[in-house]
């Protein structure tokens, strides 16, 4: 499946898609969910946002897909905007309607786009494919494991093709092999469609697999601790995930962790 | 299908051997034990009148009362048909009136804020107090006793949609927003799907509860002498001593709200068999 790959000549920096600039969110009930964010994503480029649970993370991605509007500092796009209707969101549950086909799943972004089932009959048959679905379309999600309804969630987040990919912990509930297999998946899929990706997760290992940066995030207030670079080629496979050089990035990036956890925890006492 | 080959051909050890005997047992008895007690309180019934000489106008035995079923057959049934009509026309305007105004508190917290409470007020008031009112200022037989059915019926319709339409995923209303899903859209395609289970619920206690609405409307109705459903064909038994008429009529109307609880559950499970759990086999 990746032999077909090559790898893909990325430009040393490639031009800015979208910054957050002294992003801060606060909560009615006195919760302040982010607080002086900057991180700016870069075109093609496939961001984590690591960091233990409260740092804001999915916050973050929420204000970055238009869920959520921040309450100081502003959300800039650099070249053309990016409006909700060109990004794809994934959930951290499957998220699909369980009364609904699988097709009829993946078809519901073109649907509430006015595309009819037979026009959009090609896109949903090749997206997929390129989930490893072909055969499902009529099952019901209730018949499908838990890796195989992350398949049809991220087929429905891709199937109107759009630049952006933004992840919210999608594989925390998948068992380690089924999550392999989908970090395989996504990486190709990133590759193949030149898809500029920002993936929250609070997995070290998934994170330095993914991604080309890794930015870590501590909590109480939500803040970023740190960024990170994943200096190793793509395309990666079984063999880079073996890699004595992924021990070492995984952990240089579970120091960089370890450092946010403990700034969480100072954070807290001294708020008690 | 391959999983139950398997089992087939794999050695089965004594407590899946139990498991499966308790499960035929429990099936068959499912059927089995009801009928024989609902025989047995027959057999006792007709065994008491025998042996205490009871008179069939106090207590008719269950031969009377049958007897009087199929001699009175064409009168009690065309009384059937009356009382028919008016409780699967008040359960279709109950659907339609909860449904319609249940659409309509979800388009707004401060509509559903400000008319539920008045659904409530309906719904607590005993209908025999309302019946009084309803026959000063409706004129029309059939309109008097449809509004009847209707208020008794369209509660548990409306409250479970209500609940309904508002327990769509909070995720998946996040994708309609980010898709851009008209307010339409968002009610045709996740709102009222995800609404069904719960309608379905309601509308099996509705059921029931039309039928109720319908009979008792006739008997207030009924007394005025102005009916002539199920009901009024009762009151009248009861006048005339006609005890054996009195208790095929009432079976009538038991075994009338029977079917209407099985035929609603059966609609319900053919709707949300491929997805709901409640709905669902179990699994092992």
């Amino acid at each position: 499946m990746l032999a077909h790959q090559t790898p893909t000549e990325r430009p040393a920096s490639p031009a800015p898609l979208l910054s957050l600039r002294g992003v801060g969110k606060a909560f009615s009930n006195g919760v302040t969910a982010l607080s002086g964010v900057d991180m700016t994503i870069r075109q093609g480029d496939f961001v984590s946002l690591l960091g233990p649970s409260g740092c804001g993370k999915s916050t973050a991605l929420r204000i970055v897909a238009g869920l959520s509007s921040p309450t100081t500092g502003t959300l800039d796009w650099h070249s053309e905007p990016i409006g909700q209707r060109d990004l794809g969101f994934v959930f951290q549950e499957p998220t699909l309607m369980p009364w609904a086909s699988v097709f009829d799943n993946v078809w519901l972004p073109l649907r509430l786009r006015g595309v009819s089932r037979s026009e959009a009959a090609p896109q949903i048959a090749e997206m997929l494919e390129r989930v490893h679905l072909t055969g499902f379309e009529n099952a019901v999600p209730r018949e499908l494991s838990g890796g195989m309804k992350m398949r049809v969630s991220i087929a429905r987040s891709l199937v109107t093709r759009p630049k952006l990919l933004l992840m919210d912990e999608p594989f925390a509930a998948l068992d380690e092999i089924t999550r392999f297999k989908l970090n395989d998946d996504i990486l190709e899929l990133w590759q193949d469609r030149k898809l500029t990706v920002v993936f929250v997760t609070h997995s070290v290992f998934e994170s330095v697999f993914l991604s080309n940066r890794i930015i870590v995030m501590a909590a109480r207030p939500g803040r970023v601790h740190g960024e990170f670079g994943v200096d190793a080629p793509y395309p990666r496979d079984e063999r880079f995930r073996t890699s004595a050089a992924y021990a070492a990035l995984c952990r240089d990036a579970s120091e960089a962790l370890l450092g946010a956890i403990n700034a969480s925890h100072q954070s807290s006492r001294v708020r008690a | 299908m391959t999983a139950i080959d398997q089992a087939a051909s794999v050695a089965i050890d004594p407590e899946e051997t139990r498991r499966v005997r308790r499960e035929r047992a429990e099936r068959i008895g499912r059927w089995v034990l009801p009928l024989t007690i609902m025989t047995l309180a027959i057999l006792a019934w007709d065994r008491v009148c025998v042996w205490n000489e009871i008179p069939h106008y106090i207590l008719p035995r269950p031969g009377v009362v049958l007897q009087a079923l199929v001699d009175d057959a064409g009168l009690l049934f065309s009384s059937l048909l009356v009382t028919l009509r008016i409780t699967f026309l008040g359960l279709a305007l109950a659907v339609a009136g909860g449904v319609g105004l249940a659409v309509l508190f979800a388009q707004s917290k401060w509509v559903e804020m400000s008319f539920f409470p008045f659904a409530v007020v309906l719904q607590v008031t005993p209908i025999v107090a309302i019946f009084p009112l309803i026959n000063i200022y409706v004129d029309n037989q059939t309109t008097k006793l449809l509004l009847c059915a209707w208020i008794v019926a369209f509660f548990p319709i409306l409250s479970n949609t209500t609940l309904g339409l508002n327990s769509a995923d909070r995720n998946l209303r996040d994708l309609f927003a980010l898709n851009g899903a008209t307010r339409w859209q968002e009610l045709w395609l996740l709102r009222l799907p995800a609404a069904m289970p719960y309608f379905l619920g309601g509308l099996k206690i509705a059921g029931g509860l039309a039928l109720i609405g319908a009979v008792v409307a006739e008997f207030v109705a009924g007394a005025a002498g102005q009916s002539s459903g199920l009901a009024s064909r009762i009151i009248e038994a009861g006048y005339r001593l006609n005890a054996p008429r009195l208790f095929a009529a009432l079976i009538l109307i038991s075994a009338t709200g029977i079917v209407i609880f099985l035929v609603l559950s059966w609609v319900s499970h053919m709707m949300l068999r491929r997805w709901h759990e409640s709905a669902l086999k179990q699994e092992r």
